[in-house]
């Protein structure tokens, strides 16, 4: 029973969920582009359709290109299994439609991406699932918030774009307390510098256009199962999660929480949403997403040493008000950081310019390596104005619950030379402030 | 569904079909720290082929909500009082590691009942370690993940169990983690390798059992590895099939191992 210790964060990145090709021996996972797969005989059809067996049937449902991205994040995150989605809208989504339904609610941070609280705000109510928004760092105010009808909690790792960092051990028992899973956005650490399920998180999802993929080339998401969250005594106790827990007329009374005592969430979603709503995830894109997994470590590395150094010539500018970073002294969720983020407090994050808004556009224009695009964890620096473009379609009171204002510019810190970094914003700084 | 024995609530996943006591009945015996859903894929597709089965939740896991009990021949017993209780006259047995002492147990306490026996992951003796069994007693999360690196031989084991995009070794801890968790009245990671520990009776068992038998290997299994069986397989005179994988064959097997039950179960 001696010798053995488990892999590594670096060694799952590379192996988790793959083998060698058996039909053909290709040591790098194999592009399946097809919609379909051929059966053996009318017996294993039935048997695959009947969830006798395991494989694939379409790859709308699965793919095995698309399998090994999904159980590779799985493994990362330190997961039962995964679902790749078209984008991390798509598993945001996903996650929600699994629990939730007209007449339920759901309470969030009010420090989302501006995709994110559109969704939750406006168009689930339209379906009638409501939403309450409470600041992450307002504990009693998560607690209050809670009401009969409430099926989950949702929040960012990192705020976008003030990196408020959330006290994930905090929120995730107050959840729990009320028999709800806690549902985070982890995009912005990625499992490298912070893996939710460790404190208590129960879903992750990851808009794998980001970090995960890392070269700005595809969109993609992936909603990630801790398997720890026991949807069954939830149900026992108050009565929640009948989708997971009562007959589904939808797959002949399946009941998921019977057939998997820790997969039942996973079996829903891929069984119902994926199969229904239809937002999987290209096996092309699922491929391109896997390359960039094998060198995110390294990558992630390289993006907190390049974002704490900008982070802080920033900070020691005359013309900047304030650095929202984490990894600064100065951020109110610094001590919490120095916990749950050791490796670093990721790559994107905002500051604030003195001045006016036309001295914002001038700053933004005068750069050079600095992408002006809406995206962030590109290998390559982006900027962007959350108020005017990702956040522009809150109003005063909701940008101000996040953390934004007229002035707020959002970095997201590349791969470059950080002193080439440097010297472009001192530049555009110089520049703007004329 | 659900069954009361000796006062005790315990559970048995039918397979997605409703248990019928008049069709031949399959039983499946879950290991250590496991429950029914080791079984899932494997009782669908019996329960649609003919069988009705019968995946029980072992006394003190999952859903079979009481204490465990204490040896594998109380276990072996246990499992007639069941099929007394559900109308079960014979049946086949298959049996995951501790299942399979279990199985075993009970194919010898009433060879006129067992109408066949698959020991899958087997050994006889199954030894634990003293070093293993001192972390279940101290650290029983840190030993379930010890374990859990011994019991697969791959990074992936397509196409994944329960179903694509499914981390197999994520969802075994889990699961373990689960069961654990569940039972409040003892510590069940010490508690099942130890009755696995103390069982010596599996030779003489071996000598009462008149069905036939299979046993079910995993050619890499670190838990159980394949020459620990060879004693057992000849004292039963029992054919055996060798997968190409570690100790969890229904994770990483799933498809190999159906074939190797189907084509030696007769109704």
């Amino acid at each position: 029973m001696s010798g053995y210790s488990d892999p590594g964060f670096d060694t799952l990145a590379l192996h988790a969920g793959a083998s060698p090709d058996p039909a053909t021996g290709a040591r790098v996972t194999p592009l399946h582009l097809t919609t379909s797969f051929v059966f053996e005989s009318a017996e294993q059809a039935a048997s695959l359709f009947n969830m006798e067996r395991a494989g694939h049937v379409y790859s709308r449902i699965s793919n095995p290109t698309t399998a090994v991205f999904e159980e590779r994040i799985a493994a990362l995150e330190g997961g039962i299994g995964a679902i790749a989605t078209a984008s991390g809208q798509a598993a945001l989504h996903l996650a929600i439609t699994t629990l939730a339904g007209a007449g339920s609610h759901i309470v969030a941070s009010s420090a989302l991406y501006g995709g994110s609280h559109n969704l939750l705000h406006y168009t689930l109510a339209r379906f009638g699932i409501q939403t309450s928004f409470v600041r992450p760092g307002d504990l009693d105010g998560w607690r209050a918030a809670i009401r009969p009808n409430t099926k989950l909690l949702f929040g960012e790792t990192l705020g976008n774009p003030g990196m408020d960092l959330l006290d994930i051990p905090q929120v995730a028992a107050i959840a729990h307390e009320a028999g709800l899973p806690l549902l985070l956005d982890s995009t912005l650490t990625t499992p490298y510098l912070l893996r939710p399920f460790e404190h208590g998180a129960d879903l992750v999802y990851h808009s794998a256009t980001k970090f995960l993929s890392g070269h700005g080339t595809v969109v993609g998401g992936v909603l990630v199962d801790s398997g720890a969250f026991d949807w069954q005594a939830a149900h026992d106790r108050h009565g929640l999660f009948a989708e997971l827990c009562e007959p589904y007329a939808g797959f002949h009374g399946m009941v998921f929480s019977e057939e998997s005592t820790v997969g039942a969430f996973l079996l829903r979603a891929r069984r119902e949403g994926l199969r229904d709503f239809g937002a999987c995830l290209s096996p092309h894109s699922a491929w391109l997403i896997l390359q960039g997994i094998e060198t995110l470590p390294l990558r992630m590395q390289r993006h907190v040493q390049n974002a704490q150094r900008v982070a802080e010539f920033l900070a020691a500018q005359p013309t900047v008000l304030g650095v929202g970073y984490p990894g600064l002294a100065t951020h109110p969720d610094h001590a919490l950081a120095q916990k749950l983020l050791p490796r670093g407090c990721g790559s994107v994050f905002s500051f604030d310019l003195k001045g006016s808004r036309e001295q914002g556009r001038v700053f933004i224009e005068a750069l050079k390596i600095f992408s002006h695009l809406a995206n962030v964890g590109d290998c390559r620096s982006l900027v962007i104005h959350p108020a005017s473009t990702t956040h522009s379609r809150m109003d005063d009171a909701a940008l101000h619950l996040a953390g934004i204002s007229a002035g707020t510019i959002r970095l997201s810190i590349g791969l470059e030379d950080a002193d080439d970094l440097i010297d472009d914003l001192k530049r555009a700084l110089k520049i703007a402030s004329r | 569904m659900n069954i009361q024995l000796n006062g005790q609530p315990v559970y048995a996943y039918t397979g997605g079909k409703p248990f019928d006591p008049a069709l031949p009945c399959i039983v499946f015996i879950h290991g250590a720290m496991n429950d029914h859903s080791v079984w899932t894929l494997l009782a669908r597709w019996f329960a649609h082929h003919g069988w009705t089965v019968l995946a029980v939740d072992l006394p003190g896991h999952g859903r079979s909500v009481s204490l465990p009990l204490d040896s594998v021949e109380d276990l072996g017993a246990w499992i007639w009082q069941l099929l007394d209780a559900a109308g079960v006259q014979q049946a086949a047995l298959v049996g995951h590691s501790m299942g399979s002492l279990i199985a075993l147990e009970a194919a010898a306490q009433a060879p006129e009942r067992a109408s066949q026996l698959f020991l899958l992951a087997t050994a006889s003796p199954m030894k634990v370690s003293p070093a293993l069994l001192d972390l279940a007693r101290t650290q029983p999360l840190q030993a379930i993940k010890m374990v859990n690196g011994f019991s697969f031989a791959s990074w992936a084991g397509k196409p994944s169990y329960p179903g694509p995009g499914a981390w197999m070794q994520g969802g075994e801890i889990a699961l373990k983690r689960r069961m654990q968790k569940l039972q409040t009245g003892v510590n069940l990671f010490e508690h099942d390798f130890r009755i696995c520990d103390a069982y010596a009776g599996a030779m003489s068992a071996a000598a009462r059992v008149k069905c036939k038998s299979r046993l079910i290997l995993g050619g890499l299994d670190q838990m159980t590895a394949p020459k620990q069986a060879r004693a057992l397989a000849e004292a039963l005179q029992s054919s055996s099939v060798t997968l190409d994988c570690g100790h969890s064959l229904m994770a990483e097997r799933p498809d190999q191992l159906l074939q190797a039950i189907r084509e030696a179960l007769v109704p």
